[in-house]
């Protein structure tokens, strides 16, 4: 049984149906990737799972219990990261961080001490007293993590932990949420940068429109969708109907993508003899998860 | 309805905490207007005003101050402040993923509103008794009364509040409510000076019953027929303390 079930979980606003019908089992200890473009429900499923957004349909059990009866409960042992900063403004980092302690009832003395560790895991030792105003984004984010783990949870919620941040301060995060591992921290993460899906998480649900598309580890996923590489095939226009009645008669997967085709599950090159010409680039590179999720979620703009 | 918990202290000391960080920029002017206001009205405008029982007009009018400021106390801060802390600040919502629930948010929220009434009451009844204008030991209940309109005028700010789609909007709480209220509860003129309707309509607004119970508490005319006044406040208490708890749950929780 999963530390987090949900069972046909529903979510719907006035005309818009933003979670449908989603059944998971979250692994104890596992970190658990939401992966979908923006609208695609994975905001409005953390929310149900964290209980602060009540389901229209569908139930969540956490550790055994049903969130509807055990909600206090079940956010005590929750760390959750939001994706919009909603930091104290009114009170300065150390503040923040031990008024947060105390919405979770850590004694003092006990408070005191996380939160001193807190800044110093992530790097704030320096800003204890700062206000919230003068600190960057990339720190922000990072007092957002702490604040996150201020009550020792036993699940954490990650929304787009690194969206906004440079390369150093995304390693940083990345690296922290890699040693909750070792405690035994059932985290679950919402994305849609690809390489942290990819690098973070034991199992990734690919969401769109609201449903579940496919759940499983990353490279499972690529690995079924996509194959090991991705032939890349540059077009000229006046030879784009060639190239694709071509891949279409040797029954090849493919995607057209206008400018470009891929193909995918393909070991190697001998496949496209023949159908490359001059003045056509082909490129053969590693399959990613990214491939899977524009194959399975479109590359058209979603609004 | 949901009824709110124990843990509603929590959000009670954040907004104490608060106040106590940033108080330079508050607490003077919420008190240094009531002072000026009562020596202006109550020495200047006092000096020509004659009432019937020979009562001093600084003397009358001093309750009333008290009285109207603690509500301004707690209408500014769950109108203005809630709002804040609710749609720029996004407070509630970070509060809202611990252990607290939106009850216990707003139940806080409604006793920190109602801390300020007390503190402002308090402040002020301790200038009016050094310019002796307080006469009976009685007044020593003033902060409790305080404490109590409190409760009432930050709940019905904050049931208000709960509506609003902007903060511009409390323009109107401030011009169509809170300001005739101050004129026409009998702080700065006796009631019967007013037309019937005039009168009536005053009885069945939340700040005359208050005005009524400090002034009796001030002079130490303490009678039987002061519990009707403490009734109305509790009725209108109980009334948009639960109201507002029903309405921000319907506006926060979606």
């Amino acid at each position: 049984m999963g530390i987090i079930e949900t069972k046909e979980l529903t979510k719907r606003f006035k005309h818009v149906l933003a979670v449908d019908r989603v059944n998971l089992e979250i692994e104890e200890g596992e970190c658990f990737g939401l992966l979908g473009p923006n609208g695609a429900g994975k905001t409005s499923l953390v929310r149900m799972i964290t209980a602060v957004s009540p389901p229209t349909e569908g139930e969540v059990w956490v550790q055994g219990s049903s969130l509807e009866h055990c909600a206090r409960e079940a956010k005590a042992m929750m760390g959750v990261i939001p994706q919009l900063d909603n930091l104290d403004p009114d009170l300065t980092v150390w503040q923040n961080l031990m008024t947060f302690a105390r919405y979770f009832n850590v004694p003092k003395k006990m408070a005191r001490q996380r939160c001193s560790d807190l800044l110093a895991l992530l790097k704030l030792e320096d800003k204890r007293n700062s206000a919230i105003r003068e600190l960057s984004g990339g720190m922000r984010r990072r007092l957002l993590i702490a604040r996150g783990l201020i009550n020792n949870p036993r699940i954490v919620i990650l929304d787009e932990p690194t969206i906004g941040l440079d390369p150093q301060a995304r390693h940083l995060v990345w690296q922290k949420l890699t040693e909750l591992e070792a405690q035994g921290v059932t985290r679950i993460l919402c994305t849609h940068n690809m390489d942290e899906a990819a690098t973070l998480c034991d199992r990734v649900a690919i969401m769109y429109e609201g449903r579940v598309l496919d759940l499983d580890s990353p490279a499972a996923l690529v690995a079924s969708h996509v194959g090991s590489e991705v032939w890349e095939i540059q077009m000229n226009p006046e030879d784009r109907d060639t190239v694709l009645a071509g891949l279409e008669s040797r029954r090849l997967d493919f995607e057209d993508a206008g400018t470009h085709v891929y193909v995918f599950h393909l070991d190697s090159g001998q496949a496209l003899g023949g159908l490359i010409g001059d003045g056509q680039r082909v490129k053969q590179r590693p399959a990613t998860l990214e491939d899977v999720f524009f194959r399975l979620t479109g590359r058209s703009l979603i609004e | 309805m949901k009824l709110f918990s124990w843990r509603c202290i929590r959000m009670w000391q954040r907004n104490k905490d608060v106040f106590f960080r940033l108080w330079h920029s508050e607490a003077p002017g919420a008190v240094a207007e009531p002072i000026i206001l009562l020596l202006a009205m109550g020495l200047g405008l006092g000096a020509y005003v004659g009432l019937v029982d020979g009562q001093r007009y600084i003397e009358f009018i001093a309750p009333g101050v008290i009285a109207s400021y603690a509500m301004f106390s707690a209408s500014f801060e769950c109108t203005y402040g809630t709002f804040f802390r609710m749609e720029y600040q996004r407070t509630f919502d970070s509060i809202i993923a611990t252990p607290l629930n939106v009850e216990d948010v707003i139940a806080g929220e409604i006793f920190w509103g109602a801390t300020r009434s007390m503190l402002t009451g308090t402040v002020i009844l301790a200038i009016a008794a050094a310019f002796q204008l307080v006469h009976s030991p009685w007044a020593a209940m003033i902060p409790l009364v305080c404490f109590l309109q409190g409760v009432m005028f930050a709940s019905i700010a904050v049931f208000y509040t709960s509506l609003v789609p902007a903060i511009y909007t409390f323009n109107y709480y401030f011009t169509l409510f809170i300001t005739p209220m101050f004129f026409f509860s009998g702080v700065f003129f006796p009631l019967t000076s007013f037309p019937q309707i005039v009168q009536t309509l005053s009885w069945i607004v939340p700040l005359t019953p208050v005005v009524h119970l400090t002034r009796s508490l001030v002079s130490g005319d303490v009678h039987i027929g002061l519990l009707w006044a403490f009734g109305l406040i509790l009725l209108f208490t109980a009334a948009f303390f639960s109201l507002s708890l029903v309405t921000m749950r319907r506006r926060l929780v979606v």
